[in-house]
């Protein structure tokens, strides 16, 4: 993309594609803003009128907003943390030459291709279930009494499953980066004198941080509106522990009817994403660059 | 110091022997050059004695010490790869800083050097340069300046010009040269190009398929080679090797005749010929004859570049008798 003539040229060829997708965006999202200043509940259909800020104030004032915006964080930041930490440890392991190593890398995907639901309800019944789950059983093997993951632990098991979903992902990018590194640059590191984890902390690490910074962004985006595995193993419970944006904006405006609240959670969500979003540009987002 | 001698090293791959027991001394301050057709083993040779592959059996000691089983930073030997290797996210002076900080050399030691090796090699305003910012010349140089500071025991280089346009790769290999004769310290040097081999080494080591066909200094090579094989591969263009009759007259199953001794005449010469294409390169040009009745391969004849011959022309060719060699039916010079 040198000239200008091939800027422009790039410029008019994909404004078909911008459109649409603006156009696809802008009215969902017009009607959400405008939903989002209407008091507008399902149980009173008919009695639709404009209330101006109310909707926010409520929304924001509410104690389980905070508490959903914590656990929203602690959500992403936890899964994003084990998964790029985990991918990159998985991707050195599956990148070592072994016997088998195309069936365990396919192995290793697996998980990626399991609905959130389905991998949830494994979860929650197969493992953590206190009486049947094989983690109770491993316990009382061992003597101990079983832990009640879902109800002592939510968020922290919640962010166990939703990582042991994307944790593949990661691996799988990183690893695909880790097999583009130039062999002789390892080897002349080698010769430089510089130890395995020498190697790995100045020669591979730096080669992998765009690749981290693919991972993280295209997490965020996801992580921000997980909702399926919340749904199915806690319902937000106990009380808001495991409740995050998207599961308090369900909650609002279908459980509660309260489709004008609901909106402005949507609108509120919206913001904090763009907030979180410009956050890990500034931080990360040149590495994207050069 | 940097003393090498390999002791009956082999090497396979798998199934795959690459390297036959193999000896070889190389002597402390010489220039050594590995030299080979493609797939010869001159690359494993080297990675060998830098440490990067395992041996299967043999020893390889450096300076007398046993360095068959020390890893590769142990062994005092800095490496240039034809890829260059540089480190891409580090600056020119982080690069060449690299083997220093590995090593913990002091801040000032290590600037003195770098300051040393950039004024050496004219890197000295790239020095805050991306590799990836640097052309290829320069990107060999950060290379060699990575390589110099460590005051490595000896240099491997493996085809380090061979990324290099011609104009630069003549500047390099005499950069390469200074710096021999400067630091005095053991080069190893794997190249394709014959003349690079001829004008840089003390010493060429001519491989095939893992043997060492020859070791001797480049003019041994060029003035007796030890065998058809050597004979072939030492001397651009190649020598003609012509069998049968000929040869038999010399007492020889097969004669060489280097393209360079060859006389050529319109009038009168021992053998007849046409005149083929014609390769002008200003001083001189290379003929390349047909119809000589020896073999059906064209003879080459380097020729004057005011020679006024052109395709099809009748000429006759007379070798100087002295610069004939001959070849036993091993193949093995008589
Ligand atoms: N890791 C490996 N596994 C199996 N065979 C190998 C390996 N490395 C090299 N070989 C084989 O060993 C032989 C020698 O290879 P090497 O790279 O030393 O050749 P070379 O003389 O450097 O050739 P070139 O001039 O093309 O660089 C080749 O036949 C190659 O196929
Ligand atoms: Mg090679």
């Amino acid at each position: 993309m040198a000239t200008k003539a091939s800027r422009a040229a790039a410029r008019v060829m994909i404004s078909p594609a911008v459109l649409l997708l603006l156009g696809w965006m802008i009215v969902p999202l017009a009607l959400t803003l405008y939903f989002s200043f209407l008091r507008y509940n399902l149980l009173m259909p008919g009695m639709e009128e404009f209330t101006g800020w109310d909707n926010y104030s409520y929304f924001l004032s509410d104690p389980a907003f905070t508490a959903a915006l914590t656990n929203t964080l602690l959500l992403v930041g936890g899964v994003l943390l084990i998964t790029t930490v985990g991918g990159v440890l998985l991707g050195l392991l599956l990148d070592q030459p072994f016997w088998g190593q195309g069936i365990v890398r396919i192995l290793v995907i697996a998980p990626f291709f399991v609905m959130p639901t389905v991998s949830a309800l494994v979860w929650k019944n197969m493992f953590m279930n206190p009486v049947n789950g094989l983690f109770a059983h491993a316990f009382k093997a061992l003597g101990l009494a079983p832990y009640d993951f879902l109800s002592q632990a939510p968020l922290l098991s919640i962010i166990g499953i939703v990582s042991w979903q994307w944790l593949p992902f990661a691996t799988l990018i990183l690893l695909t980066a880790l097999q583009s590194l130039d062999q002789d640059q390892l080897e002349a590191a080698e010769m430089d004198g510089a130890s395995a984890l020498s190697r790995f902390w100045y020669i591979m690490l730096p080669h992998l941080a765009r690749s981290i910074t693919v991972v993280i962004l295209i997490q965020t985006i996801f992580l921000l509106s997980v909702f399926a595995e919340i749904l199915v193993t806690t319902n937000g419970g106990p009380g808001t522990a495991s409740t995050n944006l998207t599961y308090l904006i369900y909650m609002q405006s279908l459980l509660q009817f309260d489709v004008g609240m609901g909106s402005a959670g949507g609108v509120v969500a919206i913001i904090l994403a763009n907030i979180v979003a410009i956050f890990l540009m500034r931080m990360i987002g040149k590495n994207l660059e050069a | 110091m940097g003393r090498i001698t390999l002791d009956k090293v082999t090497k396979s791959f798998g199934e795959v022997n690459v390297i036959p027991p193999l000896d070889l001394t190389i002597e402390d301050g010489e220039f050594v050059v590995f030299v080979g057709p493609s797939g010869c083993g001159k690359s494993t040779l080297l990675r060998l004695i830098a440490g990067l592959e395992d041996v299967s059996s043999g020893q390889i000691r450096i300076d007398g010490k046993d360095a068959t089983d020390m890893p590769p930073a142990k062994r005092g030997l800095a490496m240039v790869f034809q890829s260059y290797a540089l480190y891409p996210h580090m600056s020119v002076r982080k690069n060449i800083a690299f083997p220093m900080k590995m090593a913990g050399l002091p801040q000032d030691e290590q600037d003195r050097r770098i300051n040393a090796a950039a004024s050496a090699l004219n890197l000295t305003a790239y020095l805050d340069r991306r590799p990836g910012q640097l052309s290829g010349g320069q990107r060999q140089r950060v290379a060699i300046g990575r390589a110099i500071v460590r005051e490595p025991s000896a240099f491997l280089f493996d085809e380090p010009l061979s990324n290099l346009d011609a104009a630069l790769r003549v500047g390099m290999r005499l950069e390469i040269m200074e710096l021999h004769k400067r630091l005095d310290t053991t080069m190893i040097y794997v190249t394709h190009d014959q003349v690079e081999a001829m004008t840089m080494a003390d010493k060429i080591v001519v491989l095939q398929a893992g043997y060492i066909e020859q070791v001797g200094s480049p003019l041994e090579l060029y003035h007796s080679p030890r065998n058809e094989f050597v004979a072939g591969f030492i001397g651009s263009p190649k020598m003609n090797l012509l069998r049968g009759e000929v040869a038999a007259q010399h007492g020889a199953a097969t004669i060489g005749v280097r393209p360079e001794h060859l006389a050529v005449s319109t009038s009168e010469g021992q053998w007849p010929a046409r005149v083929g294409v014609a390769e002008h390169l200003g001083s001189d040009t290379f003929l390349h004859v047909h119809d000589h009745g020896f073999n059906d391969a064209p003879m080459t004849v380097r020729v004057d570049g005011e020679m006024p011959v052109k395709h099809g022309d009748r000429i006759f060719l007379t070798p100087d008798p002295s610069k004939i060699h001959r070849f036993d039916k091993q193949g093995l010079r008589i």
